[in-house]
């Protein structure tokens, strides 16, 4: 777990003249870990993911992807976003096709690729289903499973849960923990949602108002496997009160 | 089928009205009876259905597939290049000022009696909608889908084929509905100024020897023609955009 994955080196950022969000950043996320971010909207959650995955460009600094400063990042790491942006058009089998046909791969090869993994992401029998056919749990699903193709050990996950209901919610955050495990993946999750945070990562950040100098850190002190149940240990529950306070503004940590 | 019936049933009751007032003013010559239509087209069926349609639906046909190629081609074109879009786009929107029926004499007499002279009346009246609404469709693409492309690595090729084209599909299907129907008004209008065969032709000819029926009978040919390339484009659409149905 100690290979750092990705880096921001004294970031910033802002858009055109308004005020920074980013402030000389710095930041290591390591091989294999399970990240939460959390803060109030517009602290720049969202900006990062965008200089993450090369849609908007750092004006200082060196965001390093698997030690390697790339010029053009497009295609360096996975992304799920927060609607699930499935293309309407596209049945189950193509969207999740879409990254392998990006990378030049036939659509015959990427079928043959997704086929044994429907099961495991509970899409049997759905593949040739067009999104607006599907449960909101599913979409979800089906966009985690295009994020994964794209093959990169990175993920970038933007409340992604944020438009469930409360039980599909829990279940697909278990689901999400499993095939965290199974696939090897450095997980970086936006939500606004505490109890998802402490249930899901190791390490939490938490954004202050812009501009943003440093995150705060909070190392949840749950081991794994862990369950819905570990919430209610009192180390983790004192922790949610003080995220809550912190996140309306209140309590330094 | 239930859901026509309605239609179905203010279509009859307008006839027997037309019948009728027809039969109450009894001047048939000027104003015929649907029946007398009716009789009259069945009367002239080989004549229309063998000299005239064939002639109508070339131009029909030949215009509608100018205007596809062409308009989509400038839609892509205008996406693709924003000093194209400044270019074409005002003189588009401003060659649907130009009465149509005053500027094609013009085309009589630049390509004379033969079918170029009412091809061009129909692509000048169908290119249109087809330019406007691919081009519309073209730019409605989802900014997100767009965005999430770039982020998998997509490039500018990837983004049109794979995002723009599938989003302008529904756009430029309701641009082929309305170029279809006008295509019909299109062909008539270049008949009726100068042509050697056709069912606008035809319907002039008789007007001039007073027989109403026969004026109206290619007329329910053209409609006819109009309402079955509406269905077909229809039919295209939705095996095009099966997803649709899932919205």
């Amino acid at each position: 777990m100690c290979k750092p994955v990705l880096e921001f080196r004294d970031v910033s950022f802002s858009y055109g003249s308004q005020k920074p969000i980013l402030d000389h950043l710095d930041m290591t996320i390591y091989d294999r870990e399970f990240i939460t971010i959390i803060g109030a909207s517009g602290s720049g959650k969202s900006t990062m993911f965008r200089l993450i995955t090369g849609l908007e460009i750092q004006s200082e600094g060196t965001v390093l992807i698997n030690g390697e400063n790339h010029q053009n990042r497009h295609g360096k790491v996975g992304y799920m976003p927060q609607q699930d942006l499935l293309m309407p058009w596209r049945t189950v089998m193509d969207n999740a096709a879409l990254p392998l046909e990006l990378s030049g791969i036939s659509k015959k090869d990427a079928q043959k690729h997704i086929l044994p993994l429907l099961d495991e992401f509970g899409l049997t029998g759905v593949e040739n289903k067009f999104p607006g056919e599907l449960s909101g749990g599913m979409k979800q699903r089906v966009s985690f499973l295009r994020s994964i193709l794209t093959g990169s050990n990175v993920l970038l996950l933007d409340e992604p849960f944020s438009a469930l209901d409360a039980i599909t919610r829990l279940s697909m955050q278990e689901w999400l923990l499993e095939q965290w495990g199974k696939r090897e993946k450095t997980i970086l999750f936006i939500t606004h949602d505490v109890n998802e945070a402490l249930f899901l990562s190791d390490r939490i950040f938490v954004f202050q108002e812009a501009p943003v100098h440093k995150l705060q850190e909070v190392v949840v002190p749950l081991g794994r496997p862990r369950s819905l149940r570990d919430l209610n240990d009192p180390a983790v529950l004192k922790w949610k009160d003080e995220l809550i306070e912190q996140l309306r503004g209140g309590v330094t940590l | 089928m239930k859901q026509y019936l309605p239609a179905a049933g203010l279509i009859v009751f307008l006839l027997l009205i037309w019948e009728a007032v027809a039969r109450s003013i009894n001047l048939l010559f000027i104003l015929p009876s649907p029946s007398g239509v009716a009789l009259k087209l069945w009367e002239l069926k080989e004549v229309l259905l063998f000299d005239h349609l064939p002639s109508t639906l070339a131009i029909i046909l030949i215009g509608l597939a100018i205007s596809i190629v062409l308009g989509v081609g400038l839609a892509v074109w205008m996406n693709m290049s924003k000093i194209a879009e400044r270019a074409f786009y005002p003189i588009i929107i401003s060659s649907q000022m130009i009465p149509t029926i005053a500027i094609a004499p013009i085309f009589i007499m630049w390509f004379g009696y033969s079918i170029w002279s009412k091809v061009v009346v129909t692509v000048l009246i169908t290119f249109f909608p087809i330019t406007v609404s691919t081009f519309d469709g073209l730019k409605s693409s989802s900014k997100e889908l767009r965005e999430l492309l770039l982020a998998m690595g997509a490039g500018k090729k990837e983004i049109f084929f794979k995002l723009q084209v599938p989003s302008a599909k529904p756009y430029f299907y309701s641009g082929l509905k309305v170029a279809v129907t006008l295509s019909v008004i299109g062909a008539a209008i270049g008949e009726w100024l100068g042509a050697q065969a056709g069912l606008g032709y035809f319907s002039r000819r008789m007007m001039t020897q007073f027989d109403g029926a026969a004026v109206f009978a290619p007329i329910v040919l053209l409609s006819a023609v109009g309402i079955v390339l509406f269905v077909i484009v229809k039919v295209l659409e939705h095996k095009s955009l099966k997803w649709r149905k899932t919205e």
